[in-house]
C-alpha cells in the first residue's frame, strides 16, 4: 500500500507491519490469521478480539490464548483446556444419554436444599482435575437425588443450564454488522446510545446505503454505524464522518477489521467547523493548528493516535476511547493498554513524524471540506447524543435533493423537534417518525412461547427524502451565510 | 436511473415516483410521449420529466404540483403492483442485517413473489453479488424478469421457474445466505442446506404461523443448523402534532394573593394562570397511529455451520 511506510504513528513498526500485511493486505480469507479482528462466541455472548500469539484473552471468566485457532477456518468451535489451549471441537459433543426415567409432574419435588450431593468443594475439585465439562455435568446429574423425578422437560432444561455453566465453548466468527450491532447492544447499550440492531437495520435500509453512495454520516456510537455504512458500501463510494469533539472515535468500526482499500474514502470533518464552511470561511490550515495544539496539551492521558484513525491503523486505537470513559465493563470488548504508554513516550520524541502527520492531517481535511462543498451527498445518516435538530439542518445543507436521510435519537421528543423544523425548513417530504419493537421467541416442541425478556427501547427514527427547495430557496445555492446564521439562530430560540 | 445506483437527471425509459402527498405515491415509467394524469392534472413525461432533475416540483396541467422522486427499494415497496401478499421494509431490513448481506454476496431466495425482497436485496449485494431468486408460479417469475430489466439489475439476478421444494434452487455450494418465504419452508430447508457455501452461511425463512416456524425450527436443526433463532418485529409510527388540552377553570383567585413571594409552587401556578387566559394548554405529541399493523410474519435465522 503507499503510504503505509510513511504512517507514523505506531511506535513499534514492526509489529505494525506485520499486522497490516496479515489483518488488511491481504484479502479477507476463510481461515483466521494473526492480525484479524475476529468475534469470539460463546452460548449468545460475544466479544471482539484482534488475534495475536501469546496473547491472554480473557473472556466469560475464562482465559485462554489464540494461538491455537490460527489457520481454522472462520466458524470453527474451540474448547478450553487446561493453560488456556483452545482445542478445536471434532463434531458435536455426543449427548448425554437419554435416561427413560422421568416423573410426570413436581408434587413431590421438595426444595430442601440437599438435592445436590456434591458440595462446592467437590465441584471445584472435579474441575481443578482438568475434567470436561461434559463429564462434570454428568457427574452432577449422577449425584442430583431429585434428577429421575422431574419431568422431561424439566431434566432437559437442568442439563441445558448446567452445560451452559460448565461446557466452554467458544467459536470464532468474522465481524459483520450483525455481530457488532448484538455485541454493542447487549454489553454496552449507553457507548451507542441504545441504538438496537433492529433499529440499525432499519436506518441501514430507509438511507438506502448501498455501493456507490456518498454518505455522510454523523455519529457518536463508537464507530458503530459508521462501520455499518462501510460494510454496506464495501468499498464502493465514499463516507464523511462528522464528529463532535478533537477526534473521531471509531473503536467499533476499527473492530470489523475492513481492508485498507476502504479507508481511502472515508472522510472526516469535525463538526465545530461546520459553521466555517457553510459560511465559506473554512480553512484547514486554522482547523489542523488547532486540532494539533488541543492535542499536544492533552497528550498526556489523550492519546493523539486518533488523529489518525482513519488510516486503518489496526491496533491499540480499539481500545482508546473505552479507557477514556473510564468503563470497566468495557474491558472484554478488546484489550490492549500497555502499548498506548510505549507509543506515547516515542512519539513526544519524533517532533518531524508529527509535522508529516500534520501535512497528512491537512490533505485529508481538505478532502474531506471539499467532498461536502459538492453539497451532493447521497444521504445522511445522525445517530449521536447530541441534540439532533441543529446537526439535521445544518447538515442537510450538503445533500443532493430526491436522497434519504435517518436521524436517529434515543427519545421521542428531540425527534419531534426535528420533524417541526424541517416542515418550516422545507426542502423535505415523507417525513416519518417510527420505531421498532422487537420480540423473541423460544421454539422448542410443546414449549413455544415469546421469550421472558425483552428489550424495552431500542430509539427513535425519523426518515425524509430531501427533495428541491422552494423558489429562491434552492438546495443547490449557497446561502448567504447571515440569511444562515439567522436560521440556525432561530432553531437555538425554538430549542430553548 | 436505476435501482442500484443514484442519477440527478430524469432520463427515458426510467422508473420514476410521482409523490402527491403523504402516503400517495406511485411509480410511472417515464417515457417519450407518455402522460401519466393525478388528480392536479396530467404530467407529460417529454417535457415535464426528460431532462428535469430528480427531487424537482413539477407543476401539472391543472396548476398543482408533485414532486418527482429517483427510485429506491423502500419506494418500490410502497408503489409496486402486488402480484402475492408482499414484504414490507421493516421485516426486509431486517431480514438483509441478519443474513449479514453486503456487495458481492451470493443470495438465493423463493419465492420471488412480487419482488419486494428482491429489490432490497439487489441493491445490497450490487454490484458484484447475485441473487438467484426461484419462483414456481411462471407468470409472476416472468413478470419480475421484466421488472428487473426495467429497472436496469438484470444483470444481478437470474430468475429460475421451478418448485423449490421439490428442486431447489438450481445451485450448489456457492450462497452465502438463503431466503424463504414460502408456504412449507420446511421442505426446502435441505436444499437451502445444498446451495450455501461449504465453508457456511445464513438462513431466514419467514412465515406468518407459529406451526410453520416449528416444522422449519425441527427441520433446521435436523440439517444441522446452529444459532437458530426466531424474531417478530413490529413496526410503530408516531403521528406528530401539537395537542392542546383545555385547562380546568377553577374560578376567579382572591387578588390580594396574586403577588406572594416567588416560591416554586406559586411560580407553576402562575404559569397555569398566564395560559389559563386562553383556557388551553399546548405540547408537541407523538402519538401513535390509531391502527398498525400488529403481525406480518415470524422470522426464523440460523447459520449452516463448518460441515
Amino acid at each position: 500500500m503507499p503510504g503505509n511506510g510513511d504512517r507514523p504513528n505506531e511506535g513499534d513498526k514492526e509489529e505494525m507491519a506485520a499486522a497490516a500485511t496479515t489483518a488488511t493486505d491481504v484479502p479477507r480469507s476463510h481461515t483466521v490469521c494473526e492480525g484479524h479482528h475476529v468475534v469470539l462466541k460463546r452460548d449468545d455472548v460475544f466479544k471482539a478480539v484482534q488475534v495475536y500469539r501469546r496473547r491472554k484473552i480473557i473472556f466469560e471468566k475464562q482465559w485462554f490464548y489464540l494461538d491455537n485457532a490460527i489457520g481454522h477456518k472462520y466458524g470453527t468451535t474451540f474448547e478450553v483446556s487446561v493453560g488456556g489451549v483452545l482445542q478445536p471441537l471434532k463434531a458435536k459433543s455426543e449427548e448425554i444419554e437419554e435416561l427413560n426415567e422421568a416423573g410426570v409432574d413436581n408434587r413431590n419435588i421438595i426444595d430442601d436444599g440437599k438435592s445436590q450431593k456434591l458440595s462446592r468443594d467437590d465441584i471445584e475439585a472435579l474441575k481443578d482435575q482438568g475434567l470436561k465439562g461434559q463429564v462434570i455435568v454428568k457427574h452432577l446429574i449422577e449425584n442430583s437425588t431429585t434428577f429421575r423425578d422431574k419431568t422431561g422437560f424439566a431434566q432437559e432444561k437442568y442439563i441445558r443450564k448446567k452445560k451452559k455453566k460448565y461446557e466452554a465453548f467458544i467459536t470464532i466468527l468474522k465481524p459483520t454488522t450483525r455481530i457488532m450491532a448484538m455485541m454493542y447492544h447487549c454489553r454496552e447499550p449507553s457507548k451507542i446510545c441504545h441504538l438496537r440492531y433492529d433499529t440499525l437495520a432499519q436506518m441501514l435500509a430507509f438511507g438506502n446505503i448501498h455501493a456507490g453512495c456518498k454518505i455522510i454520516v454523523a455519529e457518536t456510537c463508537a464507530g458503530l454505524v459508521l462501520g455499518s455504512v462501510m460494510e454496506r458500501l464495501g468499498g464502493y463510494g465514499s463516507v464523511i464522518h462528522m464528529y463532535p469533539g478533537s477526534m473521531p472515535i471509531r473503536a467499533a468500526m476499527e473492530n470489523f477489521g475492513f481492508p485498507n482499500s476502504f479507508y481511502d474514502h472515508l472522510h472526516d470533518f469535525p463538526i465545530n467547523q461546520l459553521n466555517c464552511l457553510l459560511s465559506g470561511s473554512f480553512s484547514a490550515e486554522n482547523e489542523t493548528l488547532q486540532n494539533q495544539t488541543k492535542v499536544v496539551s492533552g497528550e498526556d492521558n489523550r492519546s493523539p493516535l486518533s488523529t489518525q484513525r482513519g488510516d486503518g491503523v489496526p491496533c491499540a486505537e480499539t481500545m482508546m476511547d473505552i479507557t477514556q470513559a473510564g468503563e470497566t465493563e468495557a474491558k472484554d470488548v478488546a484489550c490492549e493498554e500497555t502499548e498506548n504508554k510505549d507509543q506515547n513516550a516515542v512519539r513526544k520524541s519524533n517532533v518531524v513524524e508529527r509535522k508529516s502527520k500534520q501535512e497528512d492531517r491537512l490533505k485529508k481535511l481538505q478532502a474531506a471540506a471539499a467532498a461536502l462543498q459538492e453539497r451532493n451527498a447521497d444521504g445522511l445518516i445522525i445517530a449521536s447524543r447530541l441534540y439532533p435538530s441543529p446537526l439535521l439542518l445544518s447538515l442537510l445543507e450538503f445533500v443532493a435533493p430526491s436522497r434519504p436521510f435517518v436521524v436517529y435519537c434515543q427519545y421521542k421528543e428531540p425527534l419531534l423537534t426535528c420533524y417541526a423544523d424541517l416542515r418550516e425548513r422545507g426542502g423535505v417530504i415523507n417525513l416519518r417518525l417510527s420505531e421498532t419493537w422487537l420480540r423473541s421467541y423460544q421454539v422448542l416442541p410443546n414449549r413455544t412461547h415469546p421469550k421472558l425478556a425483552m428489550s424495552g427501547g431500542g430509539g427513535y427514527i425519523l426518515t425524509g427524502i430531501t427533495v428541491a427547495m422552494d423558489r429562491g430557496k434552492s438546495v443547490a445555492s449557497i446561502p448567504e451565510p447571515q440569511e444562515f446564521a439567522a436560521k440556525r439562530q432561530k432553531v437555538e430560540e425554538s430549542i430553548s | 436511473m436505476s435501482f442500484v445506483e443514484y442519477k440527478d437527471v430524469i432520463q427515458n425509459g426510467d422508473t420514476a415516483i410521482v409523490f402527491l402527498g403523504h402516503d400517495s405515491m406511485f411509480a410511472i415509467k417515464v417515457q417519450q410521449g407518455g402522460a401519466t394524469q393525478t388528480k392536479y392534472g396530467a404530467i407529460r413525461h417529454s417535457t415535464d420529466l426528460v431532462g428535469k432533475k430528480y427531487g424537482s416540483r413539477i407543476t401539472c396541467s391543472k396548476g398543482g404540483w408533485v414532486y418527482i422522486l429517483h427510485p429506491t427499494p423502500e419506494l418500490w415497496t410502497v408503489t409496486l403492483p402486488h402480484r402475492t401478499q408482499i414484504l414490507y421494509s421493516t421485516d426486509i431490513s431486517m431480514i438483509i442485517m441478519m443474513l449479514e448481506l453486503k456487495p458481492g454476496s451470493i443470495v438465493c431466495e423463493s419465492g420471488t413473489g412480487s419482488g419486494s425482497l428482491s429489490h432490497a436485496i439487489i441493491r445490497t449485494i450490487a454490484p458484484t453479488g447475485q441473487l438467484y431468486t426461484v419462483e414456481f408460479h411462471k407468470q409472476r417469475a416472468e413478470k419480475a424478469e421484466e421488472e428487473f430489466s426495467d429497472h436496469k439489475v438484470d444483470h444481478l439476478v437470474t430468475v429460475k421457474t421451478q418448485d423449490v421444494c421439490k428442486e431447489g434452487f438450481g445451485v450448489t455450494n456457492i450462497a452465502d445466505a438463503v431466503f424463504l418465504d414460502i408456504p412449507s419452508p420446511w421442505e426446502a430447508v435441505k436444499y437451502a442446506k445444498t446451495a450455501l457455501k461449504i465453508e457456511g452461511g445464513r438462513i431466514c425463512s419467514f412465515s406468518p404461523c407459529i406451526e410453520q416456524v416449528q416444522r422449519t425450527c425441527l427441520a433446521m436443526t435436523e440439517e444441522g443448523f446452529i444459532d437458530i433463532s426466531t424474531f417478530e418485529i413490529l413496526l410503530r409510527v408516531y403521528d406528530v402534532r401539537t395537542v392542546s388540552l383545555q385547562l380546568p377553570d377553577f374560578g376567579a383567585a382572591d387578588k390580594n394573593n396574586q403577588d406572594t413571594p416567588a416560591d416554586t409552587v406559586s411560580q407553576s401556578k402562575r404559569k397555569w394562570c398566564t395560559d389559563s387566559q386562553q383556557g388551553t394548554t399546548q405540547f408537541k405529541s407523538g402519538a401513535p397511529l390509531r391502527e398498525m399493523s400488529g403481525h406480518t410474519g415470524y422470522l426464523t435465522f440460523a447459520t449452516k455451520s463448518l460441515s
